[in-house]
């Protein structure tokens, strides 16, 4: 027997994510990181551009919503001028390891105390469906529409795996949202980063295999068995840093 | 005693909320249509909620609230 | 302060920290590599954020993220940067971020070279980033100047929320004069509008975000910044030297300014009544005050002094509207344009005028 609370770190205004997409979800996960660590007064968002970049209307908080890409310099500036309060990005796979790559790499690599959040949902939503690096191979999009090739389009990049290797991370883990017990567990990663930057741990990384119906064809329901049939054997689940468990991969 | 509540008018019928309800209580209301043109999800038997939060927990835009009262 | 021979990049960076300028996010660029070099050592000292950036295009991000956090902050760089910041430029005027850039001209276009240029007015005044917004250009044409305006720019950074740029080049980074550094205190800064974590009660959510969701959000946002810049204008001034009797006048910024005064004196000394007006604002370009000195009875003919193939010459056509004959007189390559070569000019259209 539980109760649930709608989040007050949420502002009310109605969202304009497709029905069944992960962004709304993970977003509250997000917020209620927030609101139970008790940080909302300190706390700052920095939404990439992209579908969740709207979410400057629904995080109830400060929110500099920056160029496509530059979130995590954004976030630096703010974090470096502003040490106390807590800066998080969140950001689609497009936003950060696409354009933003360079501001990732260089924002973990100076272990920046922050949390970033990614959204995986392989591909560009709001333009579309477009490939992007963490599309699959032979996954059809709207710029892959034989499906993605090596020879066109390169290797599904691992953000999680790429970060690992960086010694100023101090937090990684790939967590999804397609099952009530992965939500949980998702949660448990996003107030995890949350935390660690409370402690002036950084850098933090949680990328969420995330659903985009949509642009994937695919019902909700069918969008999130796809994860868990196909995407995770892409991207496998796990913490990959953890320096207060010791844990290196 | 458990109360469900339903934000008809901000859910987009995804129906991720009916698949995980271990009771199957929850369905998308054929009948009616929100102002976004969506069927929203009702509660077919809220006595039998066991208030285990798995809608809650699953729905995406925020539309459900558990409470015991 | 009492006055001191320094290197103007390293002046400039003084003056900064002394009007309360407390970040750095820059990028090495020969000519203004002194400036982060200097910060590095300075900032610290006053308690403030240094760091260099991985290139341009996340420090000036990195800036927005600062200067948005309502901190005094500032970036330099020179052309190629400068070029990488331009998205960020157009989104944080679109925003109303204030905060100052310190841009030291060399050659161009591309690499270009690492010596004096002006090629980059256009991109500096017009501005390279997309849709209708505006930035504050000001110029200094010796280090004194450079540390007055670099002050002045925060202030008026802060009072129009634009962002402000201080164009200089390669010649005026690089030389040594004396100089003397004001102290400038601001404390009663307004950053109400800065997200630095909301309290729920002294003010409302604070949103820094460039997309408009109708079409009136997106035009109050552009008139709000043609008027901010209209009251900006009300500053724009210029300096002249010996303007006030002169039969021709010589218009040029920052180092042209410089050649142009040495011809100025060689021209009067062979009986020709030549002047000078030097514009300290490009952007906004300071157009009542060109008018005031030039449109006169005994001006016969501007010439634009400019080392670049022309740009401010624009500017200075559109000021007179057509009143008084405008002409160039440029070298490009980042060549100075000497002052018997400007001379020599100005008597050659004045022969064609007076006829």
């Amino acid at each position: 027997m539980a109760e649930f609370r709608i989040t007050g770190m949420h502002t009310g205004v109605p969202t304009h994510y497709c029905p069944g997409c992960s962004h709304g979800l993970i977003e509250r996960l997000v917020m209620e990181s927030i609101e139970e660590l008790g940080i909302q007064e300190r706390v700052i968002a920095v939404p990439g551009v992209g579908c969740a970049g709207l979410a400057a209307a629904y995080y109830n908080c400060d929110c500099h919503s920056p160029s496509h890409g530059r979130a995590l310099a954004v976030a630096t500036g703010i974090k470096r001028v502003r040490p106390d309060n807590i800066v998080f990005t969140y950001q689609g796979d497009g936003d950060l390891a696409s354009i933003g790559m360079m501001e990732t790499i260089h924002a973990a690599n100076r272990g920046e105390v922050l949390t970033t959040i990614m959204a995986n949902n392989a591909a560009y939503g709001m333009t579309g469906g477009q490939a992007s690096p963490t599309t699959l191979l032979g996954q059809r999009t709207t710029t892959s529409q034989q499906g993605r090739t090596v020879k066109a389009n390169g290797y599904p990049v691992h953000m999680s795996e790429l970060l690992s290797q960086l010694d100023g991370v101090y937090y990684i883990e790939r967590v999804t949202v397609n099952t009530v017990p992965n939500i949980r567990k998702a949660k448990k990663a996003i107030k995890h980063a949350f935390q660690n930057q409370i402690e002036g741990k950084g850098f933090n990384f949680v990328e969420v295999l995330a659903s985009c119906p949509t642009t994937w064809g695919m019902s909700p329901v069918d969008a999130a068995k796809w994860i868990g049939t196909d995407m995770i054997r892409e991207y496998p689940l796990g913490v990959f840093v953890d320096k207060d468990q010791g844990v290196q991969r | 005693m458990i109360s469900v509540t339903l934000n008809k008018e901000r859910c987009k019928g995804c129906g991720l909320c009916v698949e995980v309800c271990p009771k199957q209580l929850l369905q998308l209301d054929a009948k009616t249509t929100n102002d976004k043109g969506y069927h929203p999800v009702m509660i077919t038997d809220s006595g039998s909620c066991i208030a285990c939060c798995s809608c809650a927990l699953r729905c995406p835009d925020l539309c459900i609230e558990i409470r015991e009262v | 302060m009492s006055k001191v021979l320094m290197k103007g990049n390293e002046a400039i960076a003084e003056a900064a920290i002394r009007c309360g300028c407390r970040a750095f996010f820059g990028y090495p660029i020969t000519p203004q590599s002194e400036i982060p070099e200097y910060m590095s050592v300075r900032m610290p000292e006053v308690g403030g954020v240094f760091l260099q950036a991985e290139s341009e295009l996340a420090g000036i991000n990195m800036v927005g993220g600062a200067a948005g956090a309502g901190v005094r902050t500032m970036t330099s760089t020179s052309g190629p940067g400068y070029a990488l910041m331009q998205e960020a430029m157009s989104n944080f005027s679109a925003v109303g971020v204030p905060f100052v850039v310190v841009n030291m001209m060399r050659g161009g276009p591309g690499s270009g070279g690492i010596l004096v240029n002006q090629g980059d007015y256009f991109q500096a005044t017009r501005g390279g980033g997309n849709g209708d917004y505006r930035v504050l250009v000001l110029a200094p044409y010796n280090v004194q100047e450079a540390c007055d305006l670099i002050q002045e720019a925060f202030d008026l950074a802060d009072e129009f929320r634009l962002p402000a740029i201080l164009l200089g080049d390669a010649m005026i980074g690089q030389m040594m004069e004396t100089v003397e550094i004001k102290d400038v205190v601001r404390e009663n800064r307004d950053i109400s509008w800065a997200t630095t974590g909301w309290d729920r009660k002294s003010r409302p959510r604070n949103v820094l975000f460039s997309l408009n969701a109708t079409n009136e959000e997106n035009e109050a946002r552009i008139l709000g910044i043609e008027e901010r810049f209209h009251k900006a204008a009300e500053r724009a001034r210029i300096d002249t030297y010996r303007a006030e009797d002169a039969e021709v006048i010589l218009v040029a910024y920052g180092t042209s300014a410089r050649v142009s005064s040495a011809a100025v004196d060689t021209l009067r000394e062979c009986g020709i009544r030549a002047g000078l007006v030097r514009p300290i604002f490009l952007s906004p370009f300071p157009v009542e005050r060109i008018r005031e000195a030039v449109i006169k009875p005994d001006v016969k003919a501007v010439v634009a002094v400019e080392m670049s193939r022309g740009m401010m010459v624009d500017d200075v056509r559109l000021a007179l509207n057509g009143e008084k004959p405008v002409y160039l007189c440029n070298r490009v390559g980042s060549f100075v344009p000497m002052p018997d070569e400007i001379a020599d000019f100005v008597k050659q259209i004045l022969s064609k005028e007076v006829r």
